[in-house]
């Protein structure tokens, strides 16, 4: 394996990455020395550094994180188990597509911070507001995909079901969902990065303790190292969640139905 | 090979004299309304299949052969007539008439034995019985070497063998088997023709089989469904007297397969001549 990896494509790809966000920093440590603007305006990356090892020591940047996280989670499965039951609906009783299928795709092109308003009157100012805009950001790309994976499943295979008797619980079970999932594994990726973006969106607008609250937080003190530790923890999270959740489930779907890598 | 053969011969449960038949169609209509036209499908089908009987309806395209296995399947509903399975109207799909399709029919998330698996699953059987029925018709369409291959890994012949097992795993009074073969290269269709009359001499499962192919129909039915479109009617009925194993190849077979292709082309002829032509 580690013998593989030091000769094979992966080694030389490492390299080439390294060496690319090295040149990244080297770059901005060069046009921090220049002195182009202001180093208040522009810190040196170790100013950046220090600021995120600092405010990780004092617990803020934890405490933070582990607040939006939180919303984040609890909007997303909310979103997840609605858009879901609403997306399977769509596709398998026309009636309902036509009603709450025309909502679906109107309210998919309404940006999710323009409910922050109304979250706020009726939850007031509290973290439900921002739960309910993380609700609003994603529920209906995970309704879209949800009714297009339940279309795209070949008739076929739904008569195959039928023909050895599946009661609708059970075709729901062995072969609904399971058949849903190519398009779910793009549903999902898509209805968590709208979350993401739609959290961060409204933290930044309404005080609570969160990332997006900390990003104001470093705006008010002209706080420039702050500012960019935080936007670098938001990117970090993104890719972890990406790479840790959705990639997994994507190349199982890749495997199972033999689609190309990419 | 011909030992084996004549040997599953033997072994083969013949039913002889049953009272009544398994299957008993009586003028079955089927119409299909769109918003552009009305088209009938079916027009006063009278069929009767007894049990262990191998049956194939032919007909081309759009003479509502598959309309046909559809009700019979319950998964069409009929217009007007009687459709009778074992003593009992059809009334929807259910485990006893099950259908091999042509295509695209297998679940791509599960591997070759959770597909064979997947109706006795329905079902409700479970643990070793389980285990123990698809390892056996795992084996009878000799795929136990690749029960851990995807779908997608598998030739066109290879789905074909795994939709069979798992239609025969959950022992249907009767198997359904909608043009099986229409998408598969001329070589891998030979064997597989043979493979399904080798099962069905050993298994003594009745069999209603459609197929647009002269060939198939005189190598493995029993019996012969002459169907025409436009709306589909029964033109003929022709037993096939010829001994088995059959062979494809044998002049026996062939000389049949034309005499079937006599009675489409009649009728080609005569409905050409009335502005109603179709191709065979």
């Amino acid at each position: 394996m580690s013998s593989k990896f030091f000769t094979g494509a992966n080694f030389w790809r490492a390299v080439r990455q390294v060496a690319f966000y090295a040149s990244l920093l080297a770059i901005w440590q060069l046009l921090y020395k220049l002195e182009l603007w202001s180093p208040y305006l522009f810190p040196s990356p170790h100013d950046v550094w220090s600021s995120l090892r600092s405010n990780i020591e004092s617990g803020l940047l934890w405490d933070s994180t582990r607040a939006s996280i939180g919303r984040l989670a609890v909007g997303f499965v909310l979103a997840f188990v609605i858009g879901m039951t609403m997306g399977i609906a769509c596709a398998t009783m026309r009636w309902v597509d036509e009603t709450v299928g025309s909502v679906v795709v109107g309210m998919q092109s309404l940006p999710s911070i323009a409910w922050l308003p109304l979250a706020v009157l009726w939850f007031g100012l509290s973290p439900k507001a921002i739960t309910f805009v993380v609700l609003m950001g994603s529920v209906w790309a995970i309704a879209i995909s949800a009714r297009d994976g339940v279309r795209n499943i070949p008739i076929l295979q739904q008569r195959a079901a039928r023909v050895f008797g599946a009661s609708r619980l059970q075709t729901l079970r062995y072969v609904t969902l399971p058949g849903m999932l190519p398009s779910m594994a793009q549903g999902l990726k898509l209805g968590w990065s709208f979350s993401w973006r739609s959290l961060m969106a409204a933290e930044l607008l309404y005080s609570a303790v969160g990332l997006g609250h900390l990003l104001q937080v470093g705006r008010d003190l002209a706080d420039m190292p702050l500012v960019l530790a935080v936007m670098a923890v938001i990117v970090a999270i993104g890719l972890a969640f990406d790479r840790l959740l959705f990639g997994p489930l994507e190349g199982w779907v890749r495997q199972r139905w033999g689609l190309a890598q990419t | 090979m011909i030992g084996m053969m004549s040997k599953a011969e033997t072994q083969r449960p013949r039913t002889t004299g049953t009272a009544s038949p398994l299957l008993s169609l009586q003028g079955v209509s089927k119409r299909f309304n769109t918003s552009r036209h009305d088209t009938t499908a079916v027009e006063a089908v009278s069929l009767e299949v007894n049990a262990g009987e191998f049956v194939c309806v032919v007909g081309p395209s759009g003479c509502g052969k598959s309309t046909l296995l559809n009700i019979v399947a319950g998964l069409d509903r009929l217009d007007a007539g009687v459709a009778m399975f074992d003593g009992r109207p059809i009334r929807g799909a259910g485990a006893d008439r099950v259908v091999v399709f042509q295509d695209a029919a297998l679940y791509p998330w599960l591997n070759v034995r959770a597909n064979v698996e997947f109706g006795l699953k329905i079902k409700g059987v479970r643990g070793k019985e389980r285990r123990i029925a698809t390892d056996r018709y795992l084996d009878l369409v000799n795929l136990r070497a690749f029960e851990r291959a995807f779908v997608h890994e598998l030739s066109g012949g290879m789905k074909q063998r795994v939709q069979l097992a798992r239609a025969l795993a959950v022992e249907p009074r009767m198997l359904l088997m909608d043009e099986p073969f229409a998408a598969l290269d001329a070589q891998t269709r030979d064997v597989l023709q043979e493979e399904l009359q080798e099962i069905w001499l050993r298994t003594g499962a009745t069999i209603l089989f459609v197929t647009h192919n002269v060939r198939e129909a005189a190598l493995l039915a029993d019996r012969v469904i002459v169907m025409t479109p436009g709306p589909g009617r029964i033109k003929a009925e022709i037993s096939v007297p010829l001994q088995r194993p059959r062979d494809i190849d044998t002049h026996a077979v062939v000389d049949f397969a034309a005499e079937i292709r006599r009675e489409l082309q009649h009728d080609a002829y005569a409905s050409r001549a009335s502005g109603e032509g179709y191709v065979i």
